[in-house]
Parts: C-alpha cells; structure tokens; sequence
C-alpha cells in the first residue's frame, strides 16, 4: 500500500512536470483561443505599470472594443526575440507594438497582416514616419509616433566660451565650436557608438548629413562622416569612451555638465528638465549646412497573424482607438514622442513649445529599413557599427573600416 | 564506527539468508520476482522517471535542436514558419572562413588560461594565509567571498564604472601617481586585459574556497614533524603542501577552466566583445549571432556554441579521467 502511494505520487510528479515543459510552450502567449473575450497586447514599455496613463488607454480601447485586453510588457530585445519564439509556437498576440526598425525582419518572417488587409488607412500619416513599417509598397502596422535625434546644448558652457549656438550650421562650425569649449577647459561634445544598433542610430544623422548611401557604406560621403567622429575623438573634442557609450550613458555624461553638446533624443526631455542647467536643442548640421536627415525611433502597432481571422475586427477597433488623434495626443505626450500626424505635433507644440525643433527634426527624419531595405538593413547596420568601432579605437583608418564594411555586406548578401 | 555497523549489519544478513538457499535453491530471479511486489519495480522506475524527464526536457532536447540548428540554412522566415534546408556544415565553414574565428578562439583561449593561472594562484595564496588562522580571519574570509555572491551583473557595471577612461577610479589612481590616461575598455589593446581583471576578481572566492578546505585535510603533524627537522616556511609549503593539495588543486583548476570557457555575461556587460573584436570570445560571438543585431543568424550562432561545447567537453572528459585515476 505504501508503496502503491508512493509511486502513484512519482507518476504525478512526473506528470505535472512533463505537462509544465509542455504548457510552457504554448501557453504564455495566449490569444488563439477564439471566441473569449480576453485579447493579449504586448508593448516594449515596461517603465509603464499597470497604473501609467498608458496601461490605462490600452485597457479603455481593450474595452471600447468590447474585450478585455491583457497587457504585457518587455524589454525592447526581449521582445523582438518573444516575438520570434511565439511566431514559431503560433502564440502570438492579437496585437504587438514593435521597435521600428525590426518591423521588416517580422514580415519577413511572415508574421505580421498588412494594415490595408485589416481595413486601415494610413495614408494621412506622416510618409517617412510610416516608410520604416512598409514592405514592398505594404504598410505593416501603424506608428504610435516617432522619436529622433537632436543636439543639446549647455547653454552656460556656451556662454563661457563665447559660442553663439545660431553659429553652428555645418560641420565645420560645429567642430569650431567644440574647439572653443575645449579651449575654455570644458568638454566638446558627447555621443554613444557602442557597437550595437543604439551605435548605428546615433551615427546615421552624419552619415546621412555627409550625403552618404546605405547601399554604399564606402562611398567618400561614408568615410566623410567616419572621420568627422575619428577627428573629434583623436583630437580630444569628444571622449574616447564614445566607444562604449550607449545613449544612456551618453546622456549621463552631458549631463555632469561638462560637456557642451550631447547627441541625445526626444525621450530624454523630461531628464533634460532636471539637469541642473539651462539647456537648449538644435537640429544635426549636415556637413555642408541644413539639417542633417536624423533616422526615425518608436513603435508600430502590429497585429500579428492570427489562425483564427474573426478576431483582425476587434484587433482593427483596438488599433483605431491607440491611434485616434486624441490617443496620439496624450500617448506621445507620455512617450516624449512626436506624433506621426501634422494636426497632433501643431496641438503639440502648443502645448510644449519647447517641440518645436523636434517637430522640425521628424520632419526631415527617415526610418532606418525604409527605401526598400527592409531587412539588409540589419546586416548594414551590423557592419556600419563595427566600422566605427574599429576607426574610433584606433584600429583602422576611415577608409579601410568602411571598405571592410562594405565587403562584409557584401559577402552576406552572396 | 559507522561502517563496522554496517558490516555487522551486512553480515547478518547474510547469515540469516544462508540456511533457506542452502534448503531451497532456485534460480534467483525467479525468486526474487516472487518476493518483490511488481509495485515496487513500478516505484523504481517511476522514481526513476523523473530525472531521465529532466535530462531529457532541459539537456538533450536543447543540445539535439542546438545541433540541428547549426545544421541548418535558418532565415528568420524559416525559423518562424520551419522548413529550414539541411545545410550539413555550412555554417561551421562559414563560420571558421570568418576572420572573427581566429580572434574569438585566441582570446578565449588566453581569456582562459590566464584568468585560471591568476585565479587559482591568487586563491591559493590567500587560502594559505588564512590557514594560519587569526583574529578577525573569518570576518576576513567572509569578506573576500564577497565577489561570489554579487550578481554578475552588479560586479560586470562597477567594473566598467571603475575602468571608464574618463570619471574612472582606476584612471584617477593613475593620474595620481603620475600615469596618463589608459583607455581600459575603449583601446583595442587593453580591453581583453579589463575583462580578464575583472574576471580574476569574481574567480578568486572561488579557488580560496575549495583550496582552503583542501588545506584543512593535510595533517597537522606532517607540517610539526617538518618545523622539528628545520624546514623553512618555504620548503614547508613546496614539499608537504603543494603536493598534498595537488588533487584538490586539479579539480578546482579544471572546473575553473569549464566555468571561464563559457563566460559571457561580464564581458558583455563591460565591453560587448569590442571595440572591434578585440574582446570577442566565442561564447559572445555566439550570441552576438543570435541576438546582436535586428536580422537573428542563428545557424552559424549555433554553430559557434557547439564549437564551445565540444571544447567544455574535452575539458570536461579530461576533468572525469583525472577524478578516476585518483584514489578517492
């Protein structure tokens, strides 16, 4: 009898561990249970719980849509990779928000709908705010917004050492500038090209400046811009630790009030408020003036393939509701984002006049995967980092770094 | 005294069984099968059921798909949607052509070898210090632990705090007594050496721990007898100590070198394998496949992996000969 018992307990044991390992599978995603009313959401903000202003329109579209929509939040790599995994288990949710740039590589993986399929327009959206989410003249989800790219200024530093910041207009007054900063005993200028994607992001607004084409990372407008960063590393006008600088870090940096300029974004403006010192923004000089194109950050609302098609109707009411321009409002002001639509960044800028360069700055933005990179985006961008790794450390010249990285797309690519 | 029981216990046994199998001699199976319940022999499989689970769920099947992905010419449509071709060793040839092999294998070899050589001497000297035994020694020991039970991620981001080129400690020591600036983790000549600092750190706990119980297993009157015959601090330690400490000394250096082999998470953290590849071992290269960029690779990422696998591995069948040609 006993045992009897203690091996009918060993089964169950056994049992509910084999059924763990199973469930774990397929379980967490949820959202292929046709006909409940719970439908799953999942965002990349979880500084945002469940009492933020935007958990709360998440549920309330959840609602109007007559649903109750669970939320789940995770960490911007975390869920691109999630999204993979679920992708492959077939437990995706009803509806995903995705880091712009990562967009591409989802359809390519065949996971997302297309937003005509679902009934929704985005033809009054901003087109290169949109142009990151689009495949082949198909758009694949709807922006929530989009950040960018944007010089800060210590206004006491130039101050001190005699820097009009109306001055700076190419990048020969920018490195000017800085020369005049560090002559004061300041710091010139701070900016993150840690080799990863953050590394790319940050080094696009001079690649683009310099004129330079993805399609041609050894182009003399590629090298133009490498060496801009080189120079200003080499001669002491930025620091060398650039090179493991993420835009956090970055930004840590510009604001020990050191630094005359830190190459920051959007979403840093409420820590901007808390520096300690009166700051300012202008836009990326290109190299030979106007503004530099900047590259687009956010998210896109997606909606991922579903098996069971009778839920795209809720899944279309949600994504109307966290884009209607009253929602565009108050989630991009929560976001620190600018809006994708002209109407909600003019409400915007009243409201928050300090916008106004950032408004200026999407204006002339453009998404990383857009002009039908989709995703040999990735592989560029790999290699364009490791290029300004290897430059900035003092491994390669300019030139050689970029042919090297043109080579190595190249070789991906065969 | 414990095992004298059990052998009185043993042979009592054996006692009592004797006059039946002299009286009645079956077949012992057969017998056997008579007297043990078919229950039990069920309980001993269920019993055994769980770990062969176990194994099964959280190390073959991950090892099995790790193969097969490496095997494989996976796209990210592929991964998602399956029907990957079988590629056989492309990906091992893709990744052995690339001119980031041979610097991932050499720095993870002198990432390796030279963080246990520091390591276990480090640990060793400590553990012979504290094997004196003074006052405040516990409170001491205790404190050297602590590298041990900080996350890594913790002890990884001081590290990088501390070697940052411009409001780093290490630096402002430096500047101190007089030496320039050292970019530690943004030059690519001293970025390997950084994290291999760091590393020293987090492993010495580890090596004082097990060499100072070793310690504690050499008699006292060999290290008496010795003192009377006027041997040296010295000699003491290179005739009684090193050598009685040499099974301990193997097991703690072969299991330091599977640990450090596969470190990932601090050279990450502080570098992230760069700038370049000057910090890249394999195990970031890895994962720097997998999931460094927006575009996953994860054939030719799990190729590295198992290219680390089968290295751990010789290590590790080394480490299980050695443990049996000692005596216990």
């Amino acid at each position: 009898m006993r045992i009897s018992r203690s091996a009918v307990s060993a089964v169950v044991a056994c049992c509910a561990l084999v059924g763990a390992s199973a469930c774990s599978g397929s379980g967490s995603g949820g959202g292929s249970s046709s006909g409940s009313g719970t439908y799953t959401f999942w965002d990349p903000y979880p500084q945002f719980d469940s009492s933020a202003a935007w958990a709360k329109l998440v549920a309330s579209c959840g609602t109007q849509a007559g649903v109750t929509l669970k939320r789940t939040a995770l960490d911007t790599t975390d869920l691109n990779n999630k999204a993979l995994l679920a992708g492959q288990q077939g437990s995706l949710p009803d509806l995903m928000m995705v880091d712009n740039p990562f967009v591409s590589t989802l359809v390519q993986a065949g996971v997302l709908t297309k937003t005509s399929d679902l009934g929704l327009d985005t033809s009054a959206l901003q087109k290169n705010i949109v142009g990151a989410g689009t495949t082949d003249g198909a758009a694949y989800g709807i922006p929530i917004g989009a950040n960018t790219l944007a010089l800060y200024y210590n206004k006491t530093i130039l101050t001190q050492a005699g820097i009009d910041p109306a001055s700076v207009k190419d990048w020969a007054s920018l490195t000017a500038a800085l020369k005049k900063a560090k002559a004061a005993g300041k710091k010139g200028i701070t900016f993150g090209a840690i080799g990863t994607e953050e590394g790319s992001f940050q080094f696009l607004p001079w690649f683009w400046g310099a004129g330079g084409d993805l399609n041609k990372l050894d182009s003399p407008q590629g090298v133009a811009a490498l060496t801009l960063w080189k120079d200003w590393v080499s001669q002491g006008l930025a620091p060398n630790d650039v090179l493991s600088n993420t835009q956090t870090t970055s930004w840590q940096e510009f604001a020990t009030g050191q630094y005359a300029f830190g190459e920051n974004g959007t979403w840093q403006l409420a820590n901007a408020e808390k520096a300690g010192f009166d700051y300012g923004i202008i836009t990326i000089p290109g190299q030979n003036g106007g503004s530099a194109p900047v590259p687009t950050g956010g998210e896109f609302v997606t909606v991922p393939v579903q098996k069971d098609t009778s839920r795209y109707a809720v899944d279309k009411k949600i994504m109307e509701c966290l884009t209607s321009n009253t929602n565009f409002l108050s989630t991009d002001t929560t976001l620190s984002y600018i809006a994708p639509v002209s109407a909600v960044q003019d409400q915007q800028v009243q409201q928050n006049p300090a916008l106004k360069p950032w408004v200026s700055a999407i204006a002339a933005a453009r998404g990383r995967t857009s002009g039908g990179l989709g995703t040999k985006y990735p592989v560029i961008s790999e290699q364009m980092w490791t290029a300004v790794q290897g430059a900035l450390s003092g491994g390669k010249s300019p030139q050689s770094a970029m042919e090297a990285a043109q080579k190595g797309v190249a070789s991906h690519q065969s | 005294m414990s095992t004298a029981h059990a052998d009185d216990l043993h042979r009592s046994a054996a006692t009592s069984r004797a006059p039946s199998e002299h009286a009645d001699p079956p077949p012992a199976p057969s017998r056997r099968s008579r007297w043990v319940p078919r229950g039990s022999q069920l309980a001993a499989w269920a019993f055994l059921l769980p770990v062969v689970v176990y194994l099964g769920a959280f190390y073959a099947y991950p090892l099995y798909r790790n193969v097969d992905l490496s095997l494989r010419h996976y796209t990210v449509r592929s991964f998602v949607q399956g029907g990957a071709p079988f590629s056989g060793w492309d990906n091992f040839r893709q990744v052995i052509d690339n001119p980031t092999f041979s610097t991932a294998l050499r720095n993870t070899m002198v990432f390796t070898l030279v963080s246990i050589l520091f390591q276990y001497v480090l640990g060793l000297a400590l553990a012979v210090f504290f094997h004196r035994g003074f006052r405040l020694a516990p409170t001491l020991r205790a404190l050297f632990l602590i590298p041990w039970l900080l996350p890594l991620i913790v002890s990884a981001s001081t590290w990088s705090w501390m070697f940052n080129s411009e409001s780093g400690v290490v630096n402002y020591g430096l500047h101190l007594v007089g030496v320039g600036k050292v970019d530690w983790l943004t030059s690519p000549h001293w970025a390997l050496t950084s994290v291999i600092i760091a590393n020293i750190w987090i492993g010495i706990p580890f090596n004082l721990v097990i060499l100072y119980s070793g310690l504690q297993n050499i008699p006292a009157e060999l290290y008496e007898a010795a003192s009377l015959d006027g041997a040296t601090g010295w000699q003491q330690f290179r005739r009684i100590t090193f050598p009685l400490l040499r099974p301990v000394s193997a097991i703690t250096v072969l299991l330091g070198l599977i640990y450090t082999l596969k470190v990932f998470d601090l050279i990450w953290i502080m570098t992230r394998g760069g700038p370049g590849d000057s910090s890249t071992t394999l195990s970031t290269w890895s994962y720097r496949y997998g999931f460094g960029s927006l575009l996953p690779d994860f054939g030719p990422g799990a190729a590295v992996g198992n290219i680390l696998i089968l290295i751990a591995l010789a290590f590790g069948l080394f480490y299980i000969r050695l443990q049996r040609s000692q005596p216990a």
